[in-house]
């Protein structure tokens, strides 16, 4: 079945014809190019596929395209105001050494912020750690990766992000 | 995956109609469980009936003493309300320890209790608390509802509309998560309601449970001391490469006393 979809990415509306069957992955990477969301273990279990739907996190590899319609999507590709500036995540991601191969990073930094705002730009660590659950990295041990998170909290809050 | 129809109705009755004029059809909330096993082909239906789109289904209501939870509330809302902390601080806990938080963004109360998988949380909750599900043709309750390994009471086109549940004086979810998938190796939830103490186990049977020996205790005496001379028989339960029958069996006593110890703090 072939159904037309049509959505906003990163700020900009889209759309394009897929099967009832196409992920919401596949239709930002194949569809659309945008290869910044990865697909790690398209079980739901890794979270390299974490991109934000009309505001929250959500596994792009466990959702139809079809049920994203008419929806806000952010992915990785959509963080940074240029390629000087990068979102203070990003940033705190590059500043504390948070990745390693970089599989797991844009679902990584994706499913932070969304942790971030969530706790009102309040973390501890045991907190970050509980929230990363859906979130695989087999490289850095996380360590790196929660002192990012705990770095771009105030960050994002004085940069109003 | 096979390729399958696709629909997004509005109203609980358009859902219906579709579910019934197409007999291969399955319903999907959040598409947690179901999108999955379709990726694994585990399930071929000729069309799928999105809910996403049946506003009606989803939020939550206090009616009088109890607190009423759409079908289509996400574990993420159920974990987060006022309403449900101020009433059943357990039920709210419960919701925010399903899977990760992508997925709680997603799931659904539901899903999860339509789909009976044997390791799922609210189970316990839905028959601890002797909570009545609706359906859009009836009122089942939590004793009647949940019938085997993936297995309910609901008929063909039969949805879960909502979820009521009944305020509880004390009340506390424990589990075992395996440490890989996270589902419940063994989940206990404890209530102490107008209507009595139950214990309720989930993941450690083909499905929910409840164990008699241990409520007549706690109603004599609601304390984890009550109930550690109480050994849960192996027979029947779960066995698999993450843990034995009795292995499960011993956990199911773990799981009920730190359950009773947290339910009194």
């Amino acid at each position: 079945m072939t159904i037309s979809v049509a959505m906003t990415v990163n700020g900009k509306a889209v759309s394009g014809k897929v099967e009832a069957r196409t992920l919401l992955v596949q239709f930002l990477r194949e569809h659309l190019g945008m290869t910044g969301t990865h697909v790690g273990c398209d079980t739901s279990q890794c979270g390299a596929c974490v991109v934000h739907v009309d505001g929250k996190s959500v596994k792009s590899c466990t959702i139809l395209a079809v049920q994203a319609e008419g929806a806000k999507v952010l992915t990785i590709e959509g963080l940074a105001e240029s390629a000087d500036k990068l979102h203070p995540m990003q940033e705190a991601f590059r500043e504390n050494h948070a990745l390693q191969c970089g599989f797991c990073t844009p679902g990584m930094v994706m499913s932070a912020i969304d942790m971030v705002k969530r706790h009102n730009y309040q973390l501890d660590e045991a907190t970050v750690r509980r929230e990363l659950e859906g979130n695989l990295c087999r490289c850095t041990g996380y360590h790196n990766i929660v002192k990012a998170i705990l770095a771009a909290a105030p960050a994002m809050k004085s940069a109003g992000v | 995956m096979y390729d399958f129809a696709y629909h997004r109705p509005k109203s609980v009755a358009d859902a219906i109609g579709l579910l019934k004029s197409k007999p291969e059809a399955r319903a999907m909330s959040g598409g947690m469980t179901l999108i999955p096993t379709l990726k694994q082909r585990l399930a071929r239906p000729s069309d799928v009936v999105d809910l996403g789109g049946v506003k009606e289904l989803a939020g939550i209501k206090v009616e009088g003493n109890n607190v009423v939870v759409g079908g289509m509330t996400r574990h993420a809302d159920v974990a987060t309300s006022a309403d449900v902390k101020a009433a059943i601080p357990a039920l709210a806990y419960l919701a925010g320890h399903i899977g990760d938080p992508q997925v709680r963004n997603r799931g659904t109360i539901g899903g999860s209790v339509a789909n009976n998988d044997p390791a799922a949380d609210y189970p316990g909750a839905v028959v601890a608390l002797n909570a009545t599900v609706s359906t859009n043709t009836r009122k089942i309750a939590a004793d009647d509802f949940f019938k085997g390994l993936f297995e309910t009471a609901l008929g063909e086109g039969e949805l879960i509309t909502g979820i009521s549940f009944p305020k509880a004086e004390k009340a506390a979810y424990v589990k075992f998560p395996n440490p890989a998938s996270r589902y419940a190796m063994v989940g206990v939830f404890v209530a102490k309601t107008a209507a009595g103490v139950r214990v309720a186990v989930t993941g450690a049977g083909a499905t929910v449970f409840r164990v008699k020996a241990m409520e007549e205790a706690l109603a004599k005496n609601f304390s984890s001391a009550a109930i550690k001379d109480i050994k849960i028989p192996a027979d029947g339960l779960n066995s698999d490469i993450h843990g034995s029958a009795e292995y499960r069996a011993h956990l199911v006593g773990v799981m009920a006393r730190r359950a009773v110890d947290a339910a009194n703090k």
